[in-house]
């Protein structure tokens, strides 16, 4: 049986489809990722799974509980870090940690031993009596976690939670996740819009755009899976009319596109193309201003899936922020 | 329960640790008690007369002698003696005296014929307080001089004795049972109502929605929790309210046992019906827009600052539907008359049906999720 289990899940708002007809299954102890830009409804999804949102068609199995009949089945098996920060400001790291245990029905004994062992595992125990609107945003993202836990669910479900952070933050809630699910049974969902911290975290990951499933697998074989391995980002002191052109029939090259002044040049073979391009360029007289070379990232995967960057992708305007008056990060 | 009393313990520590809610839940009220009390609960002094004697007869001077004795006895009226009535009359237009009393030349001689000898107070009745203040002293004086010297042994003319049952009461503590219901109702509307949109609209409910809380638990433990609050702040008011307003033998436990049985149940009337209105709001402007609105249209048709026997119709439409009427009618009866229950029977009856019909209305509209 998987951890989770999503079935055809549809969720309309009016005329508005965020998520349009999705399926997939999380299996047991895996980090399992949803990347996409934000309005691609992965927010949404995510909302569903853990009982916040009913769906407007389709289901999900969720540790074996249906979210649309079996509700609290699902809230007591899982732990939940919305997108929002939701730790209490004026409570204390540890009083936090009390009142969701007894929301969840711990036993003290219990209870007491966990928010013992959450704490040093999310290195907050020196801050146990502090007020939360003292500490930093990394550090309260932090305390959810550790609340999140309190009750030892079996699956976490994590809404864009490095979003907001400093770069610092971000790494210091990686290595806390990965340290945490060593150290448990635990099956981990996360959202996000972060090609690296998708990358870096998730077993498998699955493409969201516009409410549609576009790609599922490991972040290794989805980077293998699409051709062109290398991208040449290349900027140069003037450009001719027709150098685009005349950049795609270089050797090797697979596709070209313009950004402005910089051209960004997928090729299947970096080092043969990088060395005719400066040829070309030398024999024009034209300099080459700049020039990097990449492998193949999880955005060079995106836009083979749904035809855009996923940088410009974030671009657009959410049409989830037309809904009415939400903040979303502190 | 254990999940009620969870959410009840996180309201209340939160609870604690705000000053400045719990600072202007309280003293917002007192203030208005005080400043109120005070200043509606004086009587008008030292009104400027301008008195024109137009006759200088025997019985015009007089009538001069009672108008001084009067301003330097009581200090309602200050007498000024003005020798022409145009320039008189010009001082009251521009305000420099608030009626002018003019005796006309006629006077003594219709005195001396017994011929309906009249005496003119031209006043400025933009003012209604002051203008009734200056006809009221100026008429009581005219029937002292009416009144001959020597009062005859037996009278003939009927007669009205005032016996008032209960102790003076002061506008100050008119004003209390008011002030009391204002400070629950402050209570639950920035506790209650502004705290609880806040929080939904930075997101914090969903951190309590993924929890396995049922609905009527969640629904409980906010409202359980903001009626304490609300008690906590009713009461801190009949304390300090009693003892600032002079209300006689405030600490007497049979009636604090009845005062707290009726901010128990105002708070929870208030809080249902807060609750209502905010079940479905998710904007924060929301509730700070209606809760000026809601404060005026509750507070004054309830009858707290001025009797609803002088309301227009409509009015007393609003009076009878306000759940403020009823405290404040119940507070009154155990503040200022120390009734018993059977005197506020009604009043709690109401409350507690209002309460329950909003709260079964509230618990119906609530949604368990987004």
């Amino acid at each position: 049986m998987s951890a989770i289990d999503v079935q055809s899940i549809v969720k309309k708002f009016g005329d508005f489809t965020a998520v349009n007809g999705i399926s997939f299954a999380v299996e047991d102890g895996e980090i399992f990722g949803l990347l996409g830009p934000n309005g691609a409804g992965k927010s949404t999804l995510i909302r569903m799974l853990v009982t916040l949102l009913p769906p407007t068609a389709g289901t999900a199995l969720v540790n074996g509980f249906d979210i649309r009949k079996q509700a609290d089945g699902v809230r007591q098996s899982i732990g939940v870090i919305p997108q929002a920060m939701t730790s209490d400001l004026e409570l204390s790291v540890e009083e936090n940690l009390i009142i969701f245990a007894k929301l969840y029905g711990v036993p003290r004994q219990k209870r007491e031993r966990l928010i013992d062992e959450l704490l040093e595992a999310v290195e907050l125990t020196k801050w146990r009596s502090a007020p939360v609107k003292n500490l930093s945003g990394g550090m309260r993202r932090r305390v959810e976690i550790a609340r999140g836990l309190v009750h030892e669910p079996r699956i976490f479900f994590l809404d864009e939670p490095t979003t907001g952070l400093d770069p610092v933050s971000r790494v210091a809630v990686w290595e806390m996740l990965q340290r945490i699910k060593s150290q448990r049974d635990l099956t981990i969902l996360i959202t996000t819009h972060y090609m690296d911290e998708a990358d870096k975290l998730c077993d498998r990951i699955a493409i969201v755009d516009h409410g549609d499933l576009k790609a599922l697998d490991s972040p290794l074989k989805l980077k293998t899976s699409i051709p062109g391995t290398n991208t040449l980002e290349v900027s140069f002191s003037r450009t001719p009319p027709d150098w685009a052109e005349r950049l795609e029939r270089l050797p090797d090259v697979e596709r070209v596109t313009a950004h402005e002044t910089v051209f960004r040049i997928v090729s299947l073979n970096g080092p043969r193309t990088t060395l005719s391009l400066m040829e070309m360029a030398a024999s024009e007289g034209i300099t080459v201003l700049s020039l990097a070379v990449q492998s193949t990232t999880l955005d060079d995967v995106f836009v083979h899936y749904t035809g855009r960057a996923l940088r410009d992708a974030l671009q657009d305007v959410n049409p989830m922020d037309r809904q009415g008056f939400m903040v979303r990060r502190q | 329960m254990g999940r009620t009393w969870a959410i009840i313990e996180r309201e209340l520590r939160r609870f604690r640790r705000s000053p400045v809610l719990i600072a202007m839940s309280m003293t917002m009220p007192i203030v208005q008690l005080v400043v109120l009390g005070y200043a509606f609960g004086g009587n008008v002094k030292h009104l400027k007369v301008a008195v024109v004697d137009q006759d200088h007869g025997v019985p015009a001077v007089k009538v001069r002698e009672l108008a001084s004795a009067m301003s330097s006895g009581a200090r309602t009226i200050d007498i000024l003696e003005y020798t022409d009535s145009g320039v008189a009359i010009a001082d009251l237009r521009n305000g420099r005296v608030n009626g002018v009393l003019t005796i006309p030349p006629d006077f003594s001689r219709r005195v001396l014929a017994r011929n309906q000898p009249r005496v003119a107070l031209i006043e400025d009745n933009t003012d209604n307080f002051v203008s009734s203040a200056l006809a009221a002293t100026l008429g009581s004086m005219l029937v002292t001089y009416n009144q001959p010297a020597m009062t005859p042994r037996i009278s003939t003319a009927a007669g009205l004795d005032v016996v008032e049952i209960y102790p003076y009461v002061p506008y100050i503590q008119y004003l209390l049972p008011g002030s009391v219901v204002m400070s629950i109702f402050m209570m639950v509307m920035i506790g209650g109502g502004i705290i609880f949109i806040d929080d939904k609209a930075r997101g914090l409910h969903e951190g309590y929605l993924v929890t396995p809380i049922k609905k009527l638990e969640l629904i409980a433990g906010f409202n359980i929790s903001g009626t304490i609050k609300a008690v906590i702040a009713g009461m801190f008011l009949v304390l300090v309210g009693s003892l600032i307003a002079g209300v006689p033998s405030p600490f007497d436990p049979m009636r604090l046992v009845r005062l707290l049985v009726v901010v128990v149940v105002t708070a929870f009337a208030l809080i249902s019906l807060m609750f209502l209105l905010m079940v479905r709001v998710s904007d924060p402007l929301l509730p700070r827009a209606v809760f000026g609105i809601l404060n005026t249209v509750l507070y004054f048709p309830s009858g707290a600052v001025y009797p609803q026997q002088g309301f227009p119709g409509w009015m007393q439409v609003i009076a009878i539907a306000d759940p403020f009427t009823y405290a404040v009618h119940a507070f009154k009866s155990l503040l200022l008359k120390n009734t018993g229950f059977a005197a506020i029977a009604y009043d709690l009856g109401f409350l507690m049906i209002f309460a329950a019909v909003a709260m079964t209305a509230a618990t119906l509209l609530f949604k368990r999720t987004l």
